[in-house]
């Protein structure tokens, strides 16, 4: 798959309760998560994103509760993809059960700044930021998790088995 | 080349005739878990998924305690969503408030899981129940509802990093401390996809609740699990439960002394003191002595983690015959019915009410902003809960400090951080 955007830049450890604070876990209707998705990291973000934008951020990227809301939230306000450092394991889970694709790599998340124009291609396993004209090699999947993001995610996975 | 007890329950639950780190496998499931508000979406999907019935209604749990008693009208939609499953496909394990707790107390409490345990449960605390010798994960909702048609799981066989803590814990220090002082010292990603195994000498003297806390905030230093082998201690926890809802008293697996561990990491529990996480993260750690300075608005004496009897009777210790200071707000909710009832019983209700505490109905409530008691702008508490990230009891300027119960009940004495040898 490829992917291009602007880039919407974050720090390390942003945790779930900022991708989606908890004040609007009384809902699971998608369009009503996406207008609070990153709210609380950053106020404006769901209305100033554009649909394919990207998300780069530091380490740890959706620590905290185990809210499928959150990766839920950020499909569903139009962002293409996630490139981090690192992600911690229960977001990450959740992201190929869903199909919100996310990339980690350290150096494309140290060197990428906000604003930039990045494209991804996942087949091709390379992120360029083409403002910068730099690249970074994407790591591929393993074939277990190929299998899920294939199918479309997890339900889709099962369904076929 | 020997496992460690993760290696051996996961390897249990599959076809396998071995597994080893970083493979990926998919097991079956002793439990699975969902609340009133993950439980919404795995129901979603697996209502679209056109599923007829879910693998095992003995063997899937749902327990709305998050938002409940339902706080507005669209958490009781949500509530209304699980009560409606688990009629449509006989779900045993659901519990209508009257009988819910918060979930991670609940489930070891009425034998709903065992040693040597598979469970997933789509909520990150689910990692608690490592305390009794299960592997017990956090996941989501697609997970859930996947776990709940096939009764398997997918999961990556984590590596195990091995934490020893030596010696006999000071006065006032409990298991909130021993797990608050790991995180402080490995960071919110220190265990990252990693399975957390606690042992030495002092972990073997500790009791079930102080264990079950430990666990608890495995997911706090980023960890897959926290475990604990299980022991006398375990099996006395388990034979002692009253009707319980599983049969016998699980299995009990120990790591062999050759596994293999990605760190060893030694710990002088004597050393260790009160502490409290400061905002907005787990790992901000520093001794409660060195806090006295940081006033407060809000005492919480409750939650997953810190939210047992023991807790209870910690903090009602501490307040007896004490007074709230004017101006600040002591919230204290036992984490199950049978929690409740005992305070009842054993008169910590009234030494609560008297301090000038409310003493509430069980409910994840505050921990998660979710009801009963969110912090206005600027405003400062501190908690026995397991999180303090930004904005996460309340306003995102406000902040939360985490702590075990004796020192949030000191605390609330002074109407500042304290330590509890300033108040008994």
């Amino acid at each position: 798959m490829a992917y291009k955007g602007k880039v919407h830049k974050f720090g390390a450890d942003i945790n779930t309760d900022e991708i989606i604070p908890a004040r609007y876990l009384n809902t699971i209707d998608k369009a009503e998560l996406a207008k609070h998705c990153m709210e609380d990291a950053d106020k404006h973000f769901a209305s100033k994103v554009k649909h394919g934008d990207i998300i780069v951020a530091g380490k740890n990227f959706g620590c905290g509760s185990s809210r499928e809301h959150a990766p839920v939230s950020i499909k569903a306000v139009g962002v293409s993809c996630v490139i981090a450092e690192s992600f911690a394991r229960i977001f990450f889970r959740n992201c190929i059960n869903i199909g919100l694709p996310i990339i980690e790599s350290k150096e494309a998340s140290e060197r990428i700044k906000a604003g930039d124009i990045v494209s991804v291609d996942t087949a091709g396993g390379i992120i360029k930021d083409l403002t910068t004209k730099e690249s970074f090699k994407i790591e591929k999947y393993p074939a277990f998790m190929q299998k899920i993001i294939s199918a479309g995610g997890l339900m889709a996975h099962i369904g076929k088995k | 080349m020997g496992h460690t007890i993760t290696e051996k329950i996961l390897l249990k639950h599959t076809k396998l005739k071995e597994i080893h780190p970083h493979e990926f496998i998919s097991a079956k499931v002793d439990i699975c878990l969902g609340n009133d508000i993950t439980a919404p979406l795995a129901i979603e999907e697996f209502e679209k998924m056109g599923a007829k019935k879910v693998f095992d209604n003995k063997r899937v749990v749902l327990v709305p305690d998050h938002f409940t008693p339902a706080k507005d009208m669209q958490s009781a939609n949500q509530c209304k969503m699980l009560a409606q499953f688990s009629k449509k496909y006989d779900i045993k394990n659901y519990f209508e408030i009257g009988k819910m707790g918060v979930e991670h107390a609940l489930l070891p409490e009425v034998g709903l899981v065992l040693p040597g345990d598979l469970v997933v449960g789509a909520d990150s605390h689910t990692c608690t129940y490592g305390a009794l010798g299960a592997f017990s994960t956090g996941v989501g909702s697609t997970d859930l509802a996947a776990a709940m048609i096939t009764g398997e799981c997918w999961f990556k066989v984590p590596e195990s990093m091995k934490f020893v803590f030596k010696g006999k814990l000071g006065k006032w220090v409990g298991g909130k401390d021993l797990i608050l002082h790991t995180i402080g010292k490995i960071g919110v990603d220190g265990a990252l996809y990693k399975a957390m195994e606690f042992c030495g000498d002092t972990i073997e003297n500790l009791p079930i609740d102080d264990r079950l806390t430990m666990c608890n905030m495995a997911i706090e230093a980023g960890g897959k699990s926290g475990i604990i082998a299980p022991d006398k201690t375990t099996l006395r926890y388990v034979k002692a439960i009253k009707d319980k809802r599983r049969a016998g008293n699980g299995k009990f697996y120990e790591s062999d002394d050759d596994a293999v561990y990605s760190s060893v990491t030694e710990f002088d529990a004597k050393k260790i003191e009160p502490l409290v996480a400061c905002p907005n993260l787990p790992s901000n750690v520093k001794k409660a002595s060195e806090l006295k300075d940081v006033s407060l608005d809000q005492v919480v004496i409750g939650s997953c983690t810190n939210g047992r009897m023991s807790d209870m009777r910690i903090a009602a210790k501490i307040l007896k015959g004490k007074k709230v200071k004017s101006n600040v707000r002591l919230i204290v909710i036992p984490a199950t019915q049978k929690v409740y009832l005992e305070c009842v019983e054993e008169g910590l209700a009234k030494i609560f009410i008297e301090a000038g505490g409310v003493f509430s109905t069980p409910t994840c409530g505050p921990c998660l902003g979710g009801h009963m008691g969110i912090l206005a702008e600027g405003e400062k508490a501190i908690a026995t809960t397991n999180r303090n990230f930004v904005g996460r009891m309340g306003h995102p300027n406000s902040g939360v400090y985490l702590s075990n119960p004796a020192v949030a009940a000191a605390s609330a004495v002074k109407g500042r951080i304290a330590h509890p040898e300033e108040v008994i």
